[in-house]
């Protein structure tokens, strides 16, 4: 298993330079001169000039972009000038609000999507499926920010059960039942999407199962259809499922971005929108390295699980 | 194409979601045509005014413009954005997908490492990524959003392209000297555009999405111009005071993107043929019932007796009989053996025991199954549950798909019997090994934690006879259990069975089509054809002297060791389908024997001594036979 894991790093590792090489390779694109779109158009020569030097971008792109690698791997990924410290300070704070806030929602849409698939798998044409699979259209069908905007609206503003917006209350203490409280909107309205995708994957995934002649040799000696259901299909079927938690844990991350702006949340996702209205760009090409390179991590942390769960994988 | 879209209108949700986008598109072609107010024309005396309110059917937004007029602008904005970001991001993936399908080699190995790593980014991050280079815009939004989607496009089209790029006339056009590029454009292009149009139909509604989401969050459209998402964006500061000038372009998206959706599905259930049959279908716990006929009375011919068991299978409209009528039994220490061609019904009537056939298709529709005299057939599922592997216990064909492929062996027996009485894990433990050593599997202590893939076909198969015994049950019932086995094995899984009748005085019920083995193993056997016993009698008599044409032309299909000069016979021709028989004997179109009152009607299964044939023209009368 350690050789396993230690391979799945290695090779995790062209990625991770391919990510920096398209970031920079984008950033490249931007029309004029970054040290002029950083000190304003009134800027004297001399200055755009002396910055353009210290920015290391009067050199070759080539070596450019191997001075910003370099300096990244050192955890010096520059500094935001629309904030006046150092990037990699910023992503940080911010990656952390938005971990606790993607985290709780991926939990959410994946014991709840698979929850579901398989209930509906179990009752298939019966009135929970047909109850699941309508709900679950709708969920795939809702704009998360148009949703997360019609909850504050009815949890917030009319029924008054949840605060409208933000981390922590303005006044009091931050605990975590503070953080729980202004965590369950964001969280749900950013979970129902994915929690949709899941649960159809997770139910043709069961459908595909429950017709194996493994199925048949359960039922045969007798195990209950509970266990049938939960234990034996539901085991085999989370071979494909597994792979889709991973794509939808990217798709939830990106979900994020839009619940931070509808709940001011202090996350990574606002912070690189905001970045992008200031044109911070070295704020915004920290963010998407940094955020890009935990994704690519967490889908190792995937395939693990799946090579955990189906000995068939060469380990 | 016509059957497809019959096919699709059939489906009347996807059908429902097809006109409610054609209105929303129509709406929006004709949207400049409409006796619309002014979209960017504000009005702030006038503003936020309720829905229905003089002079505005949806109201005005903070600036006092209408929001009906701004609605139908932007929806025309966003499904052309979602469109022109589809066609772009088609265009661009087909394109390197077809590239690196059809060169292959280095070409396609860099092209799709390119992918991969583009597939690695959150999309947004990716997205925003290229705004934040190009500048917030709707142009550049649409860039974005088509930029994201060009891996989707490019993984698909790229398989389907490596998949024609080796067909015959692929070759031929190569042959004919034709240029690569003739190629793609004239070969390869009009068989992947089915492709990708599908493709497009079923990702333009995540497109209107992430346009509408870069627009909501101020890297979109920009003012005045608007979309449904910068509607919202704008209505955003707004949404306590005036929830209506968000809910009326949040809904409009919905609305839209739903109706996509439901197309989009229909759209996929209509091109996946499984979908078609009925196919995927879940099995219920237990076959359903539906019996008609007054269940026969109870005989008491054995411990199992199947009478008149009918079992068909409904697909659609059409009824395969699959088992037309069978009657078995089988007492304690005795081997019965069904044989019979695939098809023939016998491993339906093995299952319809214990209520395993899969079921939608197969219903139980006629006769009764006793064990020890009560009927189970109609059994509450429960009822059925408990005796499962405690009385009647199976094994199956091929262990490698019969075994749970993630359970460890020994947890599987572990399994069988906690399902019938609660063990604790060490004594469990201790069962499992005993029973891996009952069916002589060496090394058992070790063997129990292995997986099913890592074991050989024989030592799998005898797990399967393990976890049949788990329980000590009265009956076994073996389908085909040696048919996957090469010979040497096959006989000592044979034996092995045999030892265990023997000495826990088993009633074996043993499926199989081959002769060999049946005379190896069982006591009597029962010939089957087209779901009905054509046979049956002693083993070694039946052995003897056939009388049913089918069982010698099935004997003399046996090849015999040291009789090498016999000439092995196939039978001519398949059996009858099995919606569809014919009148009389169901042999009779492939029977040499066969006269014109073999058609006639309905032929008895006669009865002489221990002896059974159903035929009017048998190879030797019934009476001398029984002799």
């Amino acid at each position: 298993m350690g050789r396993y894991i230690l391979g799945r790093l290695i090779s995790a590792i062209p990625v991770l330079l391919g990510i920096t090489v398209i970031v920079f390779l984008i950033m490249a694109l931007i029309p004029g001169d970054p040290a002029t779109a950083i000190l304003g158009s009134y800027a004297t020569p001399e200055n755009v000039e002396k910055l353009n030097r210290d920015l290391g971008l009067d050199k070759p792109l080539v070596s450019q972009y191997f001075i910003w690698l370099g300096n990244m791997l050192q955890g010096d990924f520059g500094t935001s000038f629309s904030l006046n410290r150092p990037v990699i300070d910023e992503v940080l704070e911010r990656f952390n609000a938005t971990l606790i806030l993607a985290g709780t929602s991926f939990v959410i849409c994946s014991v709840l999507g698979i929850m579901a698939g398989v209930i509906s798998a179990a009752n298939q044409y019966g009135w929970a499926d047909k109850g699941i699979t309508f709900v679950v259209l709708l969920g795939i069908s809702i704009p998360s920010f148009f949703l997360g905007m019609m909850m504050i609206l009815f949890f917030s503003v009319n029924l008054r059960v949840f605060p409208v917006s933000g981390m922590w209350p303005i006044y009091g203490t931050r605990d975590i039942w503070a953080l729980l409280n202004h965590l369950v909107l964001p969280a749900t309205a950013l979970a129902v999407v994915a929690t949709g995708v899941i649960a159809r994957l997770s139910r043709s995934a069961m459908l595909e199962v429950l017709r194996q002649d493994f199925i048949r040799t359960a039922r045969a000696k007798g195990v209950h259809e509970r266990g049938v259901i939960w234990r034996h299909a539901l085991k085999a079927a989370m071979v494909s499922i597994i792979p889709v938690l991973g794509i939808q844990a990217g798709f939830v991350l990106s979900g994020a971005v839009y619940i931070e702006i509808v709940f001011q949340w202090p996350g990574v996702g606002r912070m690189l929108v905001d970045a992008i209205l200031t044109r911070d760009i070295l704020l915004v090409q920290g963010g998407v390295v940094f955020v890009a390179a935990c994704y690519v991590l967490f889908n190792i942390v995937v395939d693990v699980a799946q090579s955990l769960l189906d000995p068939r994988i060469k380990t | 194409m016509m059957a497809f879209l019959k096919l699709l209108a059939r489906n009347r949700l996807a059908l429902a979601g097809g006109i409610v986008l054609s209105f929303v598109v129509l709406l929006a072609l004709i949207t400049p045509l409409l006796p619309l107010a002014e979209p960017n024309v504000t009005n702030t005396a006038a503003r936020f005014q309720k829905p229905f309110s003089e002079g505005t059917l949806l109201g005005t937004d903070h600036l006092g413009r209408d929001l009906l007029s701004r609605l139908m602008w932007g929806t025309r904005l966003s499904l052309a954005v979602g469109f022109a970001a589809a066609v772009v991001a088609a265009t661009l993936g087909a394109a390197i997908g077809i590239v690196a399908g059809f060169y292959g080699g280095r070409t396609d190995n860099l092209i799709m490492r390119g992918v991969d790593m583009l597939m690695a980014f959150p999309y947004i991050l990716l997205a925003l990524a290229i705004v934040a280079a190009l500048g917030p815009g709707l142009f550049n939004a649409l860039i974005a959003v088509a930029a994201v989607n060009v891996p989707f496009f490019a993984r698909n089209i790229r398989g389907i392209t490596v998949g024609i790029a080796h067909k015959e006339f692929v070759d031929a056009a190569r042959l004919a000297g034709l240029s690569n590029s003739r190629i793609i454009l004239t070969e390869i292009l009009p068989n992947v555009i089915p492709v990708i149009v599908i493709a497009m139909s079923t990702t333009i509604g995540w497109m209107i999405l992430e346009t509408a989401g870069l627009s909501f969050l101020g890297l979109g459209s920009q003012p005045p111009q608007a979309d449904l998402g910068s509607m919202l964006g704008e209505a955003r500061s707004a949404l306590i005071t005036n929830p209506h000038t968000s809910v009326v372009p949040g809904i409009m998206i919905l609305i839209i993107v739903m109706s996509i959706n439901l197309l989009g599905d229909g759209v996929r259930d209509a091109l996946d043929p499984r979908l078609k049959s009925g196919a995927l279908s879940r099995p219920m716990a237990a076959t359903l019932v539906s019996r008609k006929d007054p269940v026969p009375p109870a005989e008491g011919k054995g411990l199992l007796e199947v009478q008149e068991l009918q079992t068909q299978f409904h697909v659609k409209d059409r009824v395969y009989r699959a088992v037309g009528g069978v009657s078995l039994h089988v007492k304690p220490g005795e081997c019965l053996g069904v044989i019979g061609e695939s098809g023939s019904g016998k491993s339906v009537t093995a299952l319809s025991v214990m209520g395993l056939v899969a079921s939608p298709p197969g219903v139980i529709t006629g006769g009764a199954v006793r064990y020890d005299g009560e009927d189970l057939i109609g059994a509450p599922y429960r009822k059925l549950r408990e005796m499962r592997g405690r009385n009647v216990a199976y094994i199956f064909q091929d262990p490698l798909a019969t075994l749970h492929p993630l359970y460890k062996v020994g947890d599987q027996l572990i399994e069988a019997i906690r399902s019938h009485r609660p063990i604790s894990k060490s004594e469990g433990q201790a069962k499992a090994i005993d029973l891996l050593k009952a069916v002589r599997i060496p090394n058992a202590e070790k063997r129990i934690s292995d997986h099913p893939h890592e074991m050989s076909g024989g030592m799998r198969q005898r797990v399967g006879i393990a976890m049949a015994l788990a329980n000590d049950p009265d009956i076994i019932i073996a389908d085909e259990p040696t048919t996957a086995l090469d010979v040497t094995v096959q006989a000592q899984i044979l034996s092995l069975l045999d030892d265990l009748r023997r000495s826990r005085g088993l009633a074996i019920v043993f499926i199989t089509h081959d002769f060999g083995v049946v005379g190896q193993l069982c006591d009597r056997v029962a010939v089957m054809y087209a779901g009905r016993i054509v046979e049956e009698g002693p083993t070694q008599s039946v052995l003897e002297t056939p009388t049913h044409p089918y069982t010698a032309r099935l004997m003399a299909c046996v090849p015999e060791l040291g009789a090498g000069k016999r000439r092995l016979e196939a039978i001519p021709g398949l059996p009858p389908v099995v919606d569809k028989l014919p009148k009389g004997c169901a042999f009779a179109d492939r029977c040499d024997r066969v006269q014109a009152d073999c058609r006639q009607g309905e032929i008895d299964l006669e009865r002489e001594g221990t002896r059974a044939v159903r035929c009017i023209h048998p190879v030797i009368p019934l009476k001398e036979a029984a002799e």
